[in-house]
């Protein structure tokens, strides 16, 4: 062997013994430690801030799950189960994958541009139905009340959020299906509508499992 | 508050905390590459590599150094992903195709942090913490070192010297970024991010459609620990495919805010520490300017078009709201698109590929200036120099001067070198574009169709030579194509750039300085950070016109 090639040879062994040793600070030192540290303090936070209803785990506050009927016979998508609030579409993966509407287990936006004409569908069915499903008798949903998350999908899949107009335009629906007063259905929402951090940071949202819970409270009291 | 008001309040805020920790991570930055003691635990270090850190090398040694440490790095995350089926702590997961183990190596050594996996469905906790999240950290040290290195070819004179590679590596990681990613993990746990091991396993839920109650299936994971380093060390790759959208990485609109501040302090205080190594603070600023008029203006340009929310679909909907969180809604959205492709972060907490089309072309175009404003940990203060190198030159040219930058005359080599620099990566994006819509099969992979399917290709390429790793993630891209092309163009799209940089570094060091005189051209000076904002806009603007105009901009006009 000649010189450069030994050079070389100690040069790539000094490395890995560096990535060696760093991996042990960086790749087992530190999660671990960080890990201990998130559980020891923010024990219900590091675990997926569960909730609870009845005393059951029903999900994650941070995670949005779906509210439909069971698959009918030669159905794709269910459909929406009415009596629930409704949670944003997620048009999931597209053709790269299954569509895994609120599964957690695969995260993902549709990454359709504004021009792609599977969106542009997506978006005007989802339309006509957001408007269809709420106009109850007394109260029609005009187009220019949906507002553009009712009829988009977030980019996790799983946005556990609506917008407090989302909210809003379902009320009626939910009286009605429920057999609930209007007024007591609208306290629900404003109850559960969050403001922006700080009054600036982020957006308005109403956690839809949350209100949900609450709305199931609702139901059992009357 | 209307929601145009709160973005604008949310990126004040955002400038108000970059600017108190400008000086002291500054100074403590310059602080770190210049002390003379050595912590214990760093001693350690060194005497398990077996290295002597007082050692000082010159350009070619430490270059050796750099591609020694990284080859051993792909090597290693490349067998770890391929073992992973054997490997304890896999969650079931199988080993990764070598395609894409190759791919995912290259991805994470070159700080660039493409995914063509899905990070659930594809990554145990081993590879994960132990393989992924470890070249978060070393390939972040290994750019802020080289970009020291640089400076100090800039501040010292009639040496070829350079410092030592593995003193600044381990420095960089032990001192700057470990007690960085411990306390931002902290903070993301506090706020809801995940921090745990359960893997995969039932929790209930609240409706199964036929009844109440019934369980789904969560993915546990060391989200939060991987999340820290991932945006200080302007990484980017995700532990879910959502990345910064999911949830768990990122809970709230304050984390989002806080994630966009963690990927953008690190790359601008660099700039106070530079300015203390070359000994004016000044010229700090000068560069800080610079970085920052192009940051204000991007981000104004972003939330200006998004909340225009021009397309066809976004006008149906009344909103461009596709592929953003409501949490976080456009305005959080457009702050964190701009300052994730102006970075070499690439984390994304809303897909790029459903902003309207000017959007996107922001997007890409952020990334085409080279990762300078701010840029990646390290890579942007290298590649901003680059820059300011090529503006002296300009200017050397309109008065008919030799040019000198910091002291330093730029003379043929330097500006040869210079030149190399900002050849490399217009040329790796533009030819391999090329390549993949020449051949029949890529452009298969594509998921939209006319101007934003050639985007996802040209978005693609971009963001691997220019070690981003964002992505129009409609692109299929795990392909032998995709996964063999772009894990090259990321490895030349790091790799070559650093040589230049060692190599114009050891000239400089070398030279004696020059004298200022009264024909000195003030680079301090807001004239020149006017000047050297305008040159890296015409540059870039110039070199990648054409393909943006077929893509984004035909996107974006049409609409």
């Amino acid at each position: 062997m000649n010189n450069s090639a030994i050079n070389t040879a100690r040069l790539l062994w000094a490395g890995l013994r560096a990535l060696l040793v760093l991996t042990l600070v960086t790749g087992v030192v530190y999660p671990l430690v960080v890990t201990g540290i998130a559980q020891g303090l923010f024990n219900d936070k590091a675990n997926g801030s569960e909730i609870k209803a009845d005393g059951k785990v029903v999900g994650s506050s941070l995670i949005g799950q779906a509210y439909n009927l069971p698959l009918k016979k030669g159905q794709e998508t269910p459909e929406p189960d009415l009596k629930w609030f409704q949670g944003r579409p997620q048009n999931g993966l597209g053709t790269n994958s299954v569509n895994t509407q609120y599964k957690l287990i695969l995260s993902g936006a549709t990454n359709r541009s504004g021009d792609n004409a599977d969106l542009i569908e997506w978006v005007k069915d989802a339309k006509a139905a957001v408007i269809k499903d709420n106009s109850v008798a007394g109260y029609t949903v005009k187009p220019s009340d949906v507002p553009a998350d009712a009829v988009t999908s977030s980019g996790s899949g799983l946005d556990p959020d609506i917008s407090p107009r989302y909210a809003q335009i379902q009320v009626h629906r939910i009286a009605d299906k429920n057999g609930l007063p209007v007024a007591e259905v609208d306290k629900l929402v404003k109850d559960h509508t969050e403001g922006r951090t700080l009054g600036f940071m982020g957006e308005p949202r109403v956690n839809v499992l949350e209100l949900n819970i609450a709305l199931k409270e609702l139901i059992k009291g009357n | 508050m209307g929601p145009v008001l709160a973005g604008v309040l949310q990126l004040l805020a955002l400038i108000g905390a970059l600017a108190l920790c400008y000086i002291p991570l500054g100074n403590y930055m310059a602080k770190v590459y210049t002390s003379d003691k050595h912590w214990r635990v760093e001693k350690w270090i060194y005497k398990g590599i077996g290295a002597n850190p007082d050692t000082e090398m010159r350009w070619p040694a430490y270059l050796r150094g750099v591609l020694a440490f990284s080859a051993v790095g792909v090597l290693f995350l490349y067998l770890l992903q391929r073992i992973q089926g054997s490997l304890p702590g896999s969650l079931g997961f199988k080993a990764i195709d070598p395609d894409q183990a190759f791919n995912t190596a290259a991805s994470f050594v070159t700080n660039t942090n493409w995914q063509s996996y899905y990070g659930e469905q594809a990554m145990g906790h081993v590879v994960q913490t132990a393989g992924l999240a470890v070249q978060n950290f070393v390939s972040a040290a290994v750019g802020i070192a080289v970009a020291v290195a640089l400076v100090r070819g800039f501040a010292r004179s009639r040496t070829g010297e350079l410092g030592n590679f593995w003193s600044d590596l381990v420095r960089g990681t032990i001192r700057i970024l470990v007690p960085g990613a411990v306390i931002a993990a902290v903070v993301l746990v506090a706020c809801g991010a995940i921090q745990n091991f359960s893997g995969i396993h039932e929790v209930g839920q609240f409706f199964n459609g036929h009844s109440m109650g019934g369980s789904q299936q969560w993915n546990g994971g060391a989200v939060a620990s991987q999340e820290a380093i991932k945006e200080l060390g302007t990484n980017g790759g995700g532990y879910f495919n959502a990345n910064s959208a999911h949830p768990f990485e990122n809970p709230t609109p304050f984390t989002n805010l806080f994630e966009i501040f963690l990927l953008l302090v690190i790359p601008f205080a660099l700039t106070r520490t530079f300015g203390i190594l070359v000994g004016s603070v000044k010229q700090g600023y000068a560069i800080l300017a610079t970085m920052a008029t192009i940051w204000l203006g991007f981000t104004a340009l972003m939330m200006w078009t998004e909340f225009a929310h021009h397309g066809p679909a976004f006008q149906i909907a009344g909103g461009a709201m596709e592929g953003k969180e409501t949490r976080f809604g456009v305005g959080g959205s457009s702050i964190f698109a701009v300052a994730t492709t102006l970075t070499s972060t690439g984390a994304v907490d809303s897909f790029h590929s459903s902003f309207t089309g000017l959007g996107g072309g922001i997007t890409m175009l952020s990334m085409m200036l080279g990762e300078i404003a701010p840029g990646g940990t390290g890579s942007g203060l290298y590649g901003i120099l680059i820059m300011a190198i090529i503006a002296v030159f300009i200017a050397g040219l309109m008065v008919g001067r030799t040019p000198e930058y910091l002291g330093k005359k730029i003379g043929t080599r330097e500006i040869k070198l210079a030149a190399c620099y900002i050849l490399i990566t217009p040329a790796l994006v533009l030819i391999f574009t090329a390549f993949a819509m020449a051949l029949p099969t890529p452009a298969n992979s594509m998921t939209n169709s006319g101007a934003h399917g050639f985007g996802e290709i040209l978005y693609a390429y971009t963001s691997a030579a220019n070690n981003n790793g964002s992505a129009f993630a409609g692109l299929n891209a795990d392909t032998q194509w995709f996964n063999s092309t772009l894990g090259l163009a990321m490895l030349l799209g790091r790799f070559l750039p650093m040589v230049f940089v060692l190599a114009l570094a050891g000239s400089l060091a070398e030279q004696k300085p020059v004298p200022v005189t009264a024909g000195t051209l003030r680079t301090e000076k807001p004239l020149f950070t006017g000047l050297l904002v305008g040159a890296i806009l015409i540059i870039t603007g110039l070199t990648y016109f054409p393909a943006l105009a077929l893509g984004p901009l035909a996107e974006g006009l049409a609409s």
